[in-house]
């Protein structure tokens, strides 16, 4: 189909589909490989940091420990502070420029934007889970002390399950964030969907057509994340119903009781 | 009588504020023992002090002669060995009934999960709630929750079982429930040091029945002297208000 700058809207929009959908489907690979990534790596971290930083100290414990904790927390908290406080667009100009001149490390782009999207995440969801952790009652914490678990046994198997259950909803909408947002990295050079767009856009000088391809792009693929997410976190409700058991007084019961309503 | 836990000059600060005035007390092998007093009066403190939920601002508490204060045992290894419920049941919500008798008899205790599932139903058995070993604590009631939790303190099978206020947050007509199944622990010859409001448990169950006042032990005696006869002219208020309601 030839087209020219007098052509109908469609036209060119069916163009630009025909001729550069591989151009397309290469950034949007892209965009998801390194917002996954970076949401997963993030994810992790966050975690790390926030297990770290509600380990309890009382007058008890040791000094070491007292000052080993006060040192990296402080630590944490210069890191949670400078990438939140600071756009990842220039965060990746900074460390993709930086890197080269100082370190003279020349990363991919690819691999440069995956660590940028990490990092960033793990700020913000380092505060997410230590706000997931402290809103867990304190009674889960005492009871697991009482049965004479360790802080660590008491987080990995009571707490961290519950925490990360009601943080889910924030996991999503950072990993949603997280496909539009590495748009910004287009800045290094990192080939994802906006990068992609930007050339196909400039080669026809039909930005307006481009760009509209590009929205429909990018929201089919921030919606269908949130549907799959919110899938898996309905799934992690558990079942409504429980199975009552035999027993020795009731020896075939076998009987599905509905669940009370959650507060 | 061996002496399972004893407290010496047991004093603890919040702050400026004084709740535990100089406790001596102790707990001997097979006792139930039940604290009574007004809200405030640092009975839940006392026995939050004593699995170290709260740490003592200064004191002695002895398990079986050894000074846990001084290190020689991690707080852990004791906690495990005595039971604690709650009065908020505090069962890990993430957990199904017969996972929360289970998971500090395998993490803790480093039972394999087949005999701690065993030695789990063993004890749910025992507190009527084995039918309901798939259920999550949300779907289940105050009174249930009460006995899954002293049943997940039993599966640990430790040396004595503190009770903070165990019917305290259940509705009436599932208090019942929990102090059957207390009584029967009673019977059976566990050490239970019990604080509570129930005051026909602590006159019939208790073998000692401790009042406190204001941060110190006012008196300490059997239940009929506490309730017939009392020594300590506030045991009679307390008494008097208490059972005339």
């Amino acid at each position: 189909m030839a087209v020219d700058a007098t052509s109908p809207f469609f036209d060119w929009v069916f163009y630009i589909l025909q001729n550069y959908w591989p151009l397309f489907l290469r950034g949007a690979t892209v965009t998801l490989i390194i917002s996954l990534t970076g949401t997963i790596v993030g994810f992790a971290l966050g975690i790390l940091i926030g297990v770290v930083r509600t380990i309890p100290v009382d007058q008890n414990s040791h000094f070491i420990k007292k000052l080993g904790l006060k040192v990296v927390n402080f630590l944490l908290l210069c890191y949670i502070e400078i990438f939140r406080g600071t756009p990842m667009m220039v965060q990746a100009m900074v460390i993709f420029y930086g890197a080269a001149m100082v370190y003279n490390i020349h990363l991919s782009p690819l691999y440069a934007g995956i660590f940028i999207v990490s990092i960033n995440t793990g700020a913000y969801m380092a505060e997410i889970v230590r706000g997931g952790i402290i809103s867990i009652d304190k009674g889960q914490f005492e009871a697991a002390h009482s049965i004479g678990m360790t802080h660590a046994q008491t987080m990995l198997n009571i707490v961290l399950p519950q925490a990360i259950r009601n943080i889910l909803p924030a996991l999503s909408n950072e990993f949603v964030i997280n496909i539009k947002d590495t748009s910004v990295l287009n800045v290094i050079s990192v080939t994802e969907l906006f990068f992609m767009s930007k050339s196909a856009a400039g080669n026809n000088f039909r930005y307006f057509e481009v760009f509209l391809v590009t929205c429909v792009i990018y929201f089919i693929m921030t919606f269908t994340v949130t549907r799959i997410l919110r899938y898996f976190e309905v799934r992690l409700e558990g079942p409504s119903a429980y199975t009552i058991h035999g027993s020795q007084t009731v020896p075939e019961a076998e009987i599905k009781i509905m669940g009370r309503e959650k507060k | 009588m061996e002496k399972i836990i004893e407290i010496r000059h047991l004093k603890k600060f919040f702050g400026e504020n004084e709740v535990l005035t100089d406790i001596n007390f102790s707990v001997s092998k097979g006792e139930v023992v039940c604290i009574i007093g007004s809200s405030g009066s640092g009975k839940s403190t006392l026995l939050r002090c004593l699995n170290l939920l709260e740490m003592p601002t200064s004191g002695d508490i002895l398990f079986r002669g050894e000074n846990i204060l001084e290190h020689n045992m991690t707080n852990s290894v004791y906690r495990a060995k005595l039971g604690m419920v709650f009065q908020q049941f505090n069962l890990f919500n993430n957990l199904t009934v017969i996972d929360n008798c289970v998971v500090g008899q395998v993490k803790v205790l480093k039972r394999d999960r087949d005999s701690a599932k065993k030695k789990a139903m063993e004890y749910l058995e025992l507190v009527g709630m084995s039918q309901f070993i798939n259920a999550k604590p949300h779907q289940i009631s105050g009174g249930q929750k009460q006995r899954v939790a002293i049943a997940r303190a039993l599966s640990m099978e430790p040396e004595a079982l503190l009770f903070d206020e165990p019917t305290s947050a259940l509705d009436p007509e599932m208090v019942g429930e929990v102090l059957k199944v207390m009584k029967h622990l009673a019977k059976s010859g566990l050490t239970m040091l019990v604080v509570t409001h129930e005051m026909s448990f602590a006159r019939d169950v208790a073998n000692r029945v401790v009042f406190m006042d204001s941060g110190v032990i006012v008196e300490d005696n059997t239940p009929e002297v506490i309730f017939n006869n009392p020594s300590n002219e506030r045991t009679r208020i307390f008494l008097k208000r208490i059972l005339d309601n």
